[in-house]
């Protein structure tokens, strides 16, 4: 592998570990918190996407289509939380994911009815577009680098946010003992759906910026709903900070898992399998993942 | 009811409990606790384990709902309303097992859940200068998080705690539980401290001997139900009573 496909595979690599990351901390807030499983966590990521790419041939402005398709994502994940999951959280996980399950069905029916089957291309914005020549001779697409940044951006804000800030000591406090953080007076259901909007805001955010590197289409989220629970597996349910240490790897495992088997001449295939080796070995070390939340 | 007369007390009732009934499922443990907490006092709630005493501080915490009876606070019925609605009504709970947030730092658990006092409640509001001051020990273990701390460390953080919600009643499920005598010492010394300052106090403990040094009036409960109440000495001068009900 020369040097400069190295580079550029391992800013792939990169990029898709912060996209990774954005739909990973939302679940893995939800799943570390709430104790519940959400399936329907990569619905808000395609809804993040339909909206943006909607918006855009409306206005006509990326930055504009993505705001309004952030908050979009926000109130939908609120609603979602508010008419169907609180009834949920004291319920079995299996319970959890056949209606989470139900929830992918509802919103790939709706995407639908609202914007039809065919898939949605979304062009990447004009201010955007082009490559920057990162070193001499290599260059890279100015938009995937900018996705890389926000994806980075967020990861700090979310640092910041869960270490720094009052609503981050009651989000880790209610992952370690909700009952307490409610009889020390926190309205700990308002909390939640409040957390809950967050990460359906990441998650919208994460749809929105891959619609125009990849396709705005229906069960778009899906793939990626699999390889996110991947992520908050190794990372550890609950952690952050584990969820962006896995994320990454996850990405670049994932991308060099393309690569490197097709040079050496083995079966492309054994990329779908990576991932999930990785899990397993790293389970099998660290039975909680990488940083466990809890304990 | 009647044989346990409730005792005519000078200050007027903070806390009423009136006959509530609570169950686990199928097992009914309270069954028909009464008592009252006034302005200023401190009270206890005594009995052997298993008798209904954290059942009786988790359904006046919201926490398990009741069946029947009613809770007033200050007047108002805080029965049926969820767990934070009744600590914002004023209840501070410093819980059994002590229950600090193992993941965050002493000084995130005490301002996590900080809240200023309700206005014109007067006294002078907590902050993390009058816990520390209280507590010189969780000054210097700002940084640690709750589960590096001493069991002894643990409570006073839980106390620390609820103080910082400015509660105008503060519970104790047994807050000296587990921990060795110098420890046990310095939380009665910071209650007798609490109480001068004119904190009300619902405590659940079995040391009786500083209980009643430090306490104003007493409730035994066996299987769910008070079977005495009365004043510390009352409580002192009757052995059979003590004995009786409390093993000691």
């Amino acid at each position: 592998m020369t040097p400069l496909l190295f580079l550029e595979q391992t800013l792939n690599g990169l990029q898709l570990g912060v996209t990774l990351f954005l739909m990973a901390a939302g679940l893995t807030l939800v799943f570390g918190i709430m104790n519940m499983v959400n399936l329907a966590h990569g619905s808000l990521y395609m809804m993040g996407a339909y909206y943006c790419a909607t918006l855009l041939q409306w206005t006509g402005s990326f930055v504009l289509s993505a705001v309004i398709a952030l908050a979009g994502a926000a109130l939908t994940g609120i609603l979602v939380e508010v008419v169907a999951l609180r009834t949920l959280y004291s319920r079995d996980h299996l319970d959890q994911v056949l209606a989470t399950f139900g929830l992918i069905l509802f919103f790939n029916e709706l995407v639908k009815i609202l914007w039809g089957p065919i898939a949605i291309f979304m062009d990447i914005p004009g201010f955007l577009a082009g490559t920057v020549e990162i070193v001499p001779g290599a260059p890279y697409p100015i938009y995937r680098l900018v996705v890389l940044g926000v994806g980075v951006l967020v990861a700090v804000f979310l640092w910041w946010l869960i270490t720094r800030t009052c609503l981050g000591m009651l989000i880790r406090a209610g992952a370690s003992n909700r009952e307490m953080v409610g009889a020390l007076g926190v309205d700990i259901k308002l909390l939640y759906t409040l957390v809950f909007g967050l990460g359906a805001a990441l998650a919208g955010l994460a749809g929105l910026m891959a619609g125009p590197l990849y396709v705005v289409e229906i069960g778009m989220g899906d793939s990626m709903l699999i390889k996110t629970f991947v992520v908050i597996v190794i990372g550890g349910i609950g952690s952050i900070r584990g969820a962006f240490v896995a994320a990454v790897i996850v990405g670049m495992v994932d991308t060099f898992g393309r690569v490197v088997p097709a040079m050496i001449g083995l079966t492309p295939s054994i990329a779908e399998m990576a991932i999930y080796i990785l899990m397993a070995a790293i389970l099998f070390w660290r039975p909680s993942g990488l940083f466990p939340a809890r304990g | 009811m009647r044989r346990c007369a409730e005792p005519i007390s000078a200050v007027t009732s903070m806390l009423e409990v009136r006959g509530i009934e609570t169950s686990y499922g199928p097992s009914q443990v309270l069954f028909g606790m009464s008592l009252s907490v006034g302005q200023g006092e401190v009270v206890t709630l005594l009995g052997r384990n298993g008798m209904g005493k954290t059942t009786t501080v988790r359904s006046i915490m919201g926490l398990v709902p009741i069946r029947a009876g009613e809770i007033v606070f200050d007047g108002r019925r805080i029965s049926g309303l969820p767990a934070y609605r009744v600590a914002k009504a004023g209840l501070g709970l410093v819980p059994e097992g002590r229950q600090v947030f193992p993941n965050l730092s002493v000084r995130e658990n005490l301002i996590a859940t900080a809240r200023p006092p309700a206005p014109g409640s007067g006294g002078e509001a907590w902050t993390l200068e009058r816990v520390y001051e209280l507590f010189p020990r969780l000054k210097e273990r700002e940084n640690n998080m709750g589960n590096q701390l001493s069991g002894g460390e643990q409570q006073m953080l839980a106390i620390g705690r609820a103080l910082m919600t400015n509660p105008r009643l503060l519970i104790l499920d047994e807050a000296t539980e587990g921990l060795a005598p110098i420890i046990r010492a310095e939380i009665w010394h910071c209650l007798a401290a609490l109480k001068a300052q004119g904190q009300s106090i619902l405590v659940i403990d079995k040391n009786i001997d500083a209980l009643t040094r430090i306490a104003d009036r007493h409730y035994i409960i066996e299987k769910g139900r008070v079977v005495w109440s009365g004043s510390s000495s009352e409580l002192r001068a009757d052995e059979a009573i003590q004995h009786r009900y409390l093993g000691v």
